[in-house]
């Protein structure tokens, strides 16, 4: 037996949790630290490659976490303590698990001999996380951590991407074990997500696509998901079909808003030409998506007349909502590899010119019209001039959640994947700004913009406190409406215009707030000045708080109503208080 | 009103449940039956029966069995749910292959005397139930079999002086030479 004080795989369980991190590529972690991490955090110490980010409260780690990782297509890291540190990570967790990112939770527990005592900052951690990550683990030998960790990032980190977490007792952290470097057989042998789609059902799908009259690819996160290489393949097949595509709000950036099939995002708050492509379309293919009550609107009557096509690396996806004629179980990327080979082997272009003649005519609509103002800002304008600014800038745009966010969806052109960061199916208020403050961690010197709303903001104002820290120049442009806006959308379309709690009586000063913080504040309420304000929020290389005042009672449109079809999409112009008492007359039991 | 009272309800309304037995073989590992219990609570899925024990020692392997109910279509997200699971090795519908073999086992306390306590050990017999403990006033009868079997052989038990019930639920296995 060789001196095992000599063996560079001898180490403690914190040490082994630094190394994992560097073995796996990581070089910055968002965390808060705690008794139950404070082994975890002497090693950091004792360091270099690992740059540790101290955010103001543990939500903001997973946030920053999320936007790291969704604006790198690598994994977050955060780092949080036991008890409290593992509950304010549930909401970024859950996040993380309904949009799919790729996250490595790493918490501390109480000493082993001590769980289940109702310890001091002691919680049921894997008890209170199982149904909001993908996978979690409780490591109670420190001879399995090695195994656990490189598990925990393989398991993030393929099939469908999404949160894990590895819950580590003190004492753990303290034991001495044995580490080793990553290898295949750390994984559950159970666990083997499919890539390659089914040979016979991609030949269909070309079958379908190739006969098609009136297609529409109707895109979504998965792709983004998938990596640069589907990207290329989704333009690709879109060039060679000359096929129109939609995406989803998780989607957009897989093709360029610049493109000239692009029809706009679909759903509630999308496009009319988009949506009635859905709507009318012969033949459908989804790519990466996944149906969702926000894009499908009323199922029953959800593009009746078509036979669907659904690539998704998730089998669970497949007829969950929707039934679909062609399930493809497997990676986007690969799947849209198979079907532009068969498809340029076997089929030639069809010829689709009335199909886009009547998307022309839906275009002519003009759904996301608004009236201009000399006298205010409209929240729409304020969008289209920060676009119009930004534009070929390397520039990045984070969200909170409401009627802020759906305009940033609709007036802000996304060319490539990966620069639009937003939560889609959680709708976490308070996202954005810690988002913002982990993609500007990882690209330190491109231009990175949280469109925010006065409300949601506040949920996690504290981690201005972060980006001053670090000198993180964040821009959080604030669409300020002194409401919330989206709630009150609803209750005057839903609840008899009683705005129930939705006006926002006392807010800060955000001018004076960011001061306080050690950033910039910046104030406009004139449509005439809004450009030099925005170009001096560029200008400024610290973090910013925009206060932007817009006309306090615009609502977004183009909507679908909820649990209606979507032709019957309620536009702008017929948005006055009759047609919306009629569209909505049924819904008020809906979501 | 001719509408549905949300988005979510629309699609449950046409098609009839059906009752499933599904086979479930994961990794025996700590919090296990906690996720697959959590996946049915969750989602809103329902639990009819549940058996679990490990199976396979060596290889750290259990098996679950749950029968269930839903649509097809809530059938099919069950199976996929399950099966997406990290520590899920295999899912297998036992009553889609239609070549299953389904047993229970119940242990049946009756109490009584006279022409009841006669009663009850002839229709025991008639079941192929065993008695297992007995009293001058009472029995304990195993009764092994499919779920309507122990449920007709609980419900002539009823007059003659049923005291209680316990059953494992149903376990589940394929026929012929193939395991799962």
């Amino acid at each position: 037996m060789s001196d095992k004080s000599h063996d560079p795989n001898q180490m403690t369980g914190a040490a082994m949790i630094v190394r994992a991190l560097i073995d796996h590529g990581v070089t910055d972690i968002f965390g808060y630290p705690g008794g139950a991490v404070l082994p975890i955090y002497d090693e950091i110490f004792q360091q270099s490659e690992v740059q540790h980010i101290l955010v103001r409260h543990e939500q903001g780690a997973g946030h920053a976490a999320e936007g790291y990782a969704r604006s790198t297509g690598k994994p977050g890291v955060a780092l949080v303590t036991s008890g409290p540190g593992a509950t304010n990570m549930v909401t970024p967790l859950t996040d993380a698990l309904m949009d799919s990112i790729p996250l490595v939770c790493i918490s501390g527990q109480v000493p082993t001999h001590l769980i289940g005592n109702d310890a001091f900052q002691e919680c049921d951690t894997v008890g209170i996380t199982r149904p909001c990550t993908k996978h979690n683990w409780l490591v109670r030998d420190v001879n399995d951590l090695a195994k656990v960790l490189h598990e925990a990032f393989y398991v993030a980190t393929s099939g469908r991407p999404g949160p894990v977490l590895v819950d580590v007792p003190k004492d753990v952290q303290f034991a001495t074990g044995t580490y080793h470097p990553p290898r295949k057989s750390d994984v559950h042998r159970s666990y083997a997500p499919r890539v390659k789609g089914d040979a016979t059902q991609i030949r269909k799908a070309v079958s379908l696509l190739a006969n098609a009259k009136r297609p529409v690819i109707y895109s979504g996160g998965g792709v983004i998901n998938s990596g640069p290489e589907a990207t290329k393949l989704l333009r690709e097949l879109v060039e060679v079909t000359g096929f129109p595509i939609t995406s989803t709000l998780m989607g957009l950036g897989a093709y360029p808003a610049s493109g000239k099939n692009w029809l706009g995002m679909l759903g509630m708050h999308g496009t009319y030409e988009a949506n009635m492509t859905m709507h009318d379309c012969d033949v459908m293919l989804c790519v990466g998506a996944r149906f969702d009550d926000r894009i499908t609107g009323r199922v029953d009557a959800f593009s009746p007349g078509s036979k669907k096509i659904h690539i998704d690396i998730d089998p669970s996806s497949i007829n969950k909502n929707i039934r679909v004629d062609v399930p493809i179980i497997g990676d986007c990327g690969n799947i849209l590899g198979d079907i532009l080979q068969v498809f340029k082997a076997e089929a030639k272009k069809p010829d689709i010119k009335s199909w886009w003649q009547q998307i022309a005519q839906w275009r002519a609509r003009n759904s996301l019209y608004y009236k201009k103002s000399n006298d205010v800002i409209l929240p729409q304008h304020a969008i289209q001039s920060l676009f119009e600014l930004t534009r070929g800038k390397d520039t990045y745009i984070t969200t909170e959640v409401g009627q802020h966010q759906m305009w940033a969806a609709q007036f802000y052109g996304f060319e490539e994947p990966h620069r639009w960061m937003t939560s889609g199916g959680l709708g976490t208020m308070g996202y954005g700004l810690p988002a913002a403050i982990g993609v500007q961690v990882a690209h330190p010197d491109s231009l990175v913009i949280d469109i925010a709303g006065d409300a949601s903001v506040q949920m996690t104002m504290q981690e201005m406190s972060t980006a001053v820290q670090y000198e993180l120049p964040i821009k959080i442009f604030i669409l300020n409406n002194q409401y919330m806006g989206m709630v009150r959308q609803w209750q005057q379309l839903l609840h008899g215009n009683r705005l129930s709690h939705s006006y926002s009586e006392a807010l800060p000063d955000f001018v004076k707030l960011a001061e306080a913080y050690g950033g910039v504040g910046l104030q406009v309420h004139k449509p005439a000045d809004l450009e030099g304000a925005i170009k001096e929020m560029i200008a400024v290389k610290r973090p910013v708080l925009f206060d932007c005042r817009v006309a306090a009672l615009e609502n977004c449109f183009p909507m679908i109503p909820s649990g209606k079809a979507h032709n019957e999409m309620l536009l702008p112009e017929q948005a006055n208080d009759e047609a919306t008492a009629k569209a909505f007359a049924a819904g008020k039991a809906l979501v | 009103m001719n509408q549905p009272a949300s988005a979510y309800f629309i699609e449950d309304r046409h098609d009839p449940n059906e009752t499933h037995t599904l086979a479930v073989l994961v990794q025996n590992e700590p919090g296990v039956l906690a996720r697959v219990i959590g996946l049915f609570s969750g989602r809103g899925y329902n639990i009819e029966s549940l058996t679990v024990s490990e199976t396979e020692a060596q290889k750290h392997l259990s098996r679950i069995t749950i029968v269930t109910t839903g649509t097809p279509m809530v059938i099919e997200q069950i199976k996929h749910q399950l099966d997406r699971m990290i520590p899920v090795y295999r899912v297998v519908d036992m009553t889609q292959t239609k070549r299953s073999i389904e047993r229970e086992l119940a242990m049946v306390k009756v109490r009584g005397q006279g022409e009841h306590r006669v009663e009850a050990l002839r229709l025991a017999d008639a079941f192929r139930a065993r008695v297992i403990d007995a009293t001058t006033e009472s029995f304990v009868f195993e009764i092994t079999g499919n779920t309507d079997k122990i449920n007709q052989y609980i419900d002539l038990m009823r007059p003659l002086g049923l005291v209680e019930v316990s059953r494992t639920g149903v376990a589940a296995i394929g026929r012929g030479p193939e395991g799962m």
